[in-house]
C-alpha cells in the first residue's frame, strides 16, 4: 500500500511541478493545489498505514490499540488542509485582482511590469 | 447571473435547512465527526446559497451582522476558551469542562469550536462578498422582483 | 510576574489586539492606539522574559498541561528572547510610524488588524517548540504579510505580491514535507526530542537529505542566493511603514528558523550542510544581494538588495559553526533588524519630502532637512560597517570567527561585500540628499528642489527614526553587554543540552507507539510505557 501510495505522490508532484512552470497564473494556483494535496498524502503515508480502527485509547490502558490508525498523522493533514484551504482563496482573489487591475494573467508579463519603472 | 424562481424557492427551503445542519454538525464534532471548521463551511454555504438566490444584498441583510464582526467575535471567544483556564490556575489551552444539573457538559473546547465556526463563516462570506462587489458575476444583480437590473 | 503568563502574552496581546481592531474598524484613532499598547505590551512581556531567564534559565511551557514530546510546547531560551525583543522594538516603531503613513483607506480595510496578526506569528514562529507549530506560525505570518502586501491594490503592489505569494506558497509545501519527513524518520515532531533522535538514525544521509528541504524552504523565507529574486520584487511597493516590518522582520524570521534547525537538529554532517553548502549559499547571497544593489535607482530596491546580502553575512556566522561565529551571527542579526528597518523608515520620509522614491527625481534633501540627512547616516554607515558603529562590530566579531576557524575565503567575500555596501549608501546619499546636476528642468538653478513644508505627521514619523538611530548607537556604545547577550544564546546554541532538559526534563521520553513499532529504535520503548 506504501509503495502504490509513493507512486501517487510521485505522479502528482510531477503534475504539479509541470503546471507550476507555466505562465499562466490560473494553472500556477492549480499547481499549487495538486503539490499541497500531494504533500498531504505524504504526511499521510508517513504516519503509516493501518487497517483503518479508531485510535481509542482503552480505560485504564496507556496506548491506543495496536495496529489503529494514527491520529497524529491525521491532526497534523486537517491542520494543513485548513491552512491550504484559506491560501487558495487568497490566492484565487489575488489572480483574479490583478487580471482585473493588469489585464493579464501571464507570468512574463509580471516580470516585464517589475522592470518596467526602475 | 439572473435571478432563478426555482432557486429562490428552493433556497428558501435549504437555507435554514442547512444553517441548523452547521450548527448540528459543530456540536457533533466533539465526539464525532464533525467540528466548528466544517459546521461553518456548511453555515457558509447557506448564506452563499442565499447570495445566489437572492443577490449579496438580500444576503448580507439576511445575516444581520457584518462578516468582519463575526471573525472577530469568532477569534475573540477562541481566545477567551483559551483564557479561562488561567483563571483557575490551570494552564493556558487547557480544556476544563463542568457538568450541569441534567448531566450536561460544558467545557472550554465547545466554546472554542463556537468561535472557530464564527471564524470560518465569517472569513469565507468575507471572501464571498467580496468577489461579488469585484464584479465576478456569480450572484445576480437584479432586485426581488427581477425588474430594474441594477448599475455595476 | 508568573514565567508561564509572560510566555503567552507575546502571543496573547497581538491576537486579542487583531480581535478589538476589527471590531473597531471604523474608528482610526482606536485602532491605532490598541495596536501601539499591544506592541509595547509585547516588548514589556519580552523583556520580563529575559529578566527571568537571566535568573533561571531557559522556559518552557507545555500549553494546555500536555507534558513535552505529546503536547506543543512553547520554548523561550535566550535566541528566542533577543528576537522577540528586537522585532518588538521595530513593533513599536512601525506602531508609530503607521500613524501618519497609513491612509485611512488602507486602515479601512484592516491594516492594525493584519499588523497584530503578523506579529503574532513572527512571536509564535520564535516561540514555539515543534517543528508543525512552527509550520503553523509561519502561514499565520505568511497570510498576514500576503495581506498586508497589496494592502491598497496598486498596481505595483498586485504585481509584487503575486510573486511574493507564488514563490512563498511553494517555500510552505517544501517546509512541510521536510517536517513530514522528519515524523516519520525520527516519529517525533518535538524539537528537543528531534536533536536527540535524529542523532540515533542509522541512515545519516538520509538526515542529510531532509535537511536540504529545510534549507531550500527556510532559503526562500530568508531570501538566500539562489532565492531570493522574489524580495526586490515585491518590498519596494507597499507604504512605507509596511516594507519596514517587512525588511526588518520577516526574512529574520527565516533566519531564525535556519539556525534552529542547523544547531539543534541538523548537525550530524556539519562538514557537508554547514561548512559545505551554507558557506557557498552565504558568500554567494552576500556577492549577489550587494551587486544587485548597485544595478538599481530606486531607494527602497537598493535597500531591498541589501537585505540579501546581509542576511549573507547571519548565514556565514552559522556555516562557520564556532561559537563565536554564532556570537556574530545573533549580534549580526540584532544590528541588522534595528538599522535596516530604520532605513526603510528614513525612505518614507524621504518620498514625503521629495516626492518620490526613485534616485533619479529625488535631490538635495540635505539642504532643507538636515535632520533627516543626519537620520539617514546613522543607519547607512552603520550597515555598511563603518566604526564605531554597531555593524562594524557585528562584521568584526564574524571575520574574527572566520580567521580563527581558517575560512579565508568567506572572510574575504564579507569585508569586499561591506566595501561595495559602503558605494551603495554613498550613491543613496548623493543622489537623493545632495544637490543633483543641473538637469534641464530642474526646481531651482542650483539643483536643489523648493523646500517641501513639514507637516505634523512629518514630524511624527522622524519620532521612531530618531529612536532606532538611539538604538543604533546604544548597540555600538554598549557593545560589551549586548556581546555578553549574544554570547549566551551561543553558548546555549552549541551546547543544546540545557534546551533539551528544559524542554523534556530528566525523563527518557515516551515513543511515538506508530512510526516506531516498526523502526524499534528504543528498545523496549514501546511497550514499557
Amino acid at each position: 500500500m506504501e509503495t502504490l501510495l509513493a507512486f501517487v505522490i510521485g505522479a502528482l508532484v510531477a503534475v504539479a511541478v509541470y503546471q507550476l512552470q507555466r505562465r499562466d497564473l490560473v494553472r500556477m494556483v492549480i499547481g499549487i493545489v495538486i503539490l499541497s494535496n500531494a504533500v498531504n498524502l505524504l504526511l499521510f503515508t508517513l504516519g503509516r498505514m493501518t487497517r483503518a480502527e479508531a485510535p481509542l485509547i482503552e480505560i485504564g490502558a496507556k496506548l491506543p490499540p495496536e495496529g489503529s490508525a494514527n491520529p497524529l498523522s491525521q491532526a497534523l493533514i486537517l491542520t494543513a488542509i485548513v491552512i491550504g484551504f484559506g491560501l487558495l482563496a487568497f490566492s484565487l482573489v489575488l489572480v483574479y485582482r490583478a487580471y482585473r487591475s493588469l489585464d493579464t494573467v501571464d507570468a512574463q508579463d509580471f516580470v516585464e511590469l517589475e522592470f518596467d519603472d526602475a | 447571473m439572473r435571478l432563478s424562481l426555482i432557486l429562490r424557492t428552493a433556497a428558501r427551503l435549504l437555507v435554514p435547512l442547512m444553517i441548523l445542519f452547521s450548527v448540528f454538525l459543530m456540536l457533533r464534532g466533539h465526539n464525532e465527526a464533525g467540528g466548528g471548521f466544517i459546521g461553518g463551511l456548511v453555515g457558509a454555504s447557506a448564506f452563499a446559497l442565499y447570495a445566489m438566490a437572492y443577490g449579496t444584498k438580500d444576503a448580507r441583510r439576511a445575516l444581520y451582522a457584518d462578516p468582519r464582526t463575526l471573525m472577530a467575535s469568532g477569534v475573540g471567544i477562541a481566545l477567551v476558551s483559551a483564557l479561562i483556564p488561567l483563571f483557575s490556575g490551570a494552564p493556558f489551552f487547557k480544556g476544563l469542562w463542568t457538568t450541569l444539573p441534567g448531566g450536561l457538559k460544558l467545557g472550554t473546547p465547545i466554546l472554542f469550536d463556537i468561535g472557530v465556526y464564527l471564524l470560518v463563516v465569517g472569513m469565507t462570506l468575507v471572501v464571498i462578498y467580496e468577489l461579488d462587489d469585484d464584479g465576478l458575476s456569480l450572484f445576480p444583480r437584479e432586485n426581488r422582483r427581477g425588474t430594474t437590473p441594477s448599475s455595476s | 510576574m508568573d514565567a508561564d503568563l509572560l510566555l503567552i502574552l507575546p502571543l496573547v496581546l497581538p491576537l486579542a489586539a487583531a480581535v478589538l481592531a476589527l471590531l473597531f474598524r471604523n474608528v482610526p484613532r482606536v485602532q491605532a492606539g490598541i495596536n501601539l499598547i499591544s506592541m509595547s505590551g509585547v516588548l514589556a512581556a519580552s523583556l520580563g522574559l529575559l529578566a527571568i531567564i537571566n535568573e533561571q534559565g531557559i522556559q518552557a511551557f507545555a500549553s494546555g498541561g500536555w507534558p513535552a514530546p505529546f503536547g506543543i510546547v512553547l520554548v523561550a531560551d535566550y535566541l528566542s528572547v533577543i528576537m522577540l525583543i528586537v522585532s518588538a522594538i521595530i513593533g513599536v516603531a512601525v506602531a508609530v510610524y503607521a500613524i501618519p503613513n497609513i491612509d485611512t483607506e488602507r486602515v479601512h480595510f484592516g491594516f492594525y488588524p493584519f499588523m497584530n496578526l503578523l506579529m503574532l506569528g513572527i512571536n509564535g514562529s520564535f516561540l514555539t517548540g515543534d517543528l508543525f507549530n512552527l509550520y503553523v506560525w509561519f502561514e499565520v505570518m505568511l497570510i498576514s504579510s500576503f495581506v498586508l502586501i497589496v494592502l491598497g491594490n496598486t498596481e505595483d503592489q498586485l504585481a509584487g505580491a503575486v510573486k511574493y505569494v507564488m514563490i512563498n506558497l511553494v517555500s510552505s509545501l517544501f517546509f512541510l514535507t521536510g517536517a513530514g519527513l522528519v515524523y516519520g524518520t525520527a516519529g517525533t515532531l518535538n524539537m528537543a526530542e528531534l536533536s536527540l533522535v535524529l542523532n540515533e538514525v542509522e541512515s545519516s544521509g538520509l538526515v542529510t537529505i531532509i535537511s536540504m528541504m529545510f534549507l531550500i524552504s527556510f532559503g526562500i523565507k530568508a531570501a538566500l542566493f539562489p532565492l531570493f529574486f522574489w524580495l526586490p520584487a515585491s518590498y519596494h511597493t507597499p507604504p512605507a511603514a509596511v516594507s519596514a516590518f517587512f525588511a526588518g522582520l520577516l526574512t529574520k524570521v527565516g533566519v531564525y528558523a535556519m539556525i534552529r534547525v542547523f544547531t539543534l537538529l541538523f548537525t550530524q554532517d556539519i562538514g557537508y550542510t554547514h561548512t559545505t553548502m551554507l558557506m557557498w549559499v552565504a558568500g554567494l547571497t552576500m556577492v549577489t544581494g550587494v551587486l544587485g544593489a548597485a544595478a538599481q535607482n530606486d531607494f527602497r530596491r537598493v535597500l531591498s538588495f541589501h537585505i540579501v546580502s546581509q542576511i549573507g553575512y547571519m548565514i556565514m556566522g552559522l556555516a562557520i559553526y564556532t561559537p563565536l561565529a554564532l556570537i556574530g551571527a545573533v549580534f549580526y542579526i540584532i544590528h541588522h533588524i534595528i538599522v535596516k528597518a530604520n532605513l526603510f523608515l528614513v525612505s518614507g520620509v524621504a518620498q514625503r519630502l521629495g516626492g518620490s522614491f526613485s534616485l533619479k527625481k529625488l535631490k538635495g534633501l540635505y539642504a532643507h532637512h538636515p535632520g533627516l540627512a543626519i537620520l539617514f547616516l546613522i543607519p547607512a554607515f552603520s550597515l555598511a560597517g563603518f566604526p564605531p558603529l554597531s555593524g562594524f562590530w557585528a562584521k568584526l566579531v564574524l571575520a574574527k570567527a572566520g580567521i580563527e576557524a581558517g575560512a579565508y575565503g568567506i572572510v574575504a567575500v564579507a569585508i569586499a561585500v561591506g566595501l561595495f555596501t559602503m558605494f551603495s549608501m554613498t550613491k543613496i546619499w548623493v543622489k537623493a540628499f545632495l544637490p543633483g546636476s543641473s538637469e534641464p528642468g530642474a526646481a531651482s538653478e542650483n539643483g536643489t528642489p523648493e523646500r517641501t513644508p513639514m507637516t505634523m505627521g512629518t514630524r511624527l514619523m522622524y519620532v521612531p527614526i530618531a529612536a532606532l538611530a538611539a538604538v543604533t548607537i546604544m548597540i555600538s556604545v554598549f557593545a560589551g553587554p549586548v556581546f555578553d547577550l549574544a554570547e549566551r544564546s551561543a553558548n546555549e546554541l552549541s551546547d543544546s543540552s540545557a534546551y533539551i532538559e528544559a524542554v523534556l526534563g530528566h525523563e527518557e521520553p515516551a515513543a511515538d507507539p506508530y512510526t516506531r513499532l516498526d523502526l524499534d529504535r528504543r528498545s523496549g520503548g514501546v511497550h514499557a510505557r
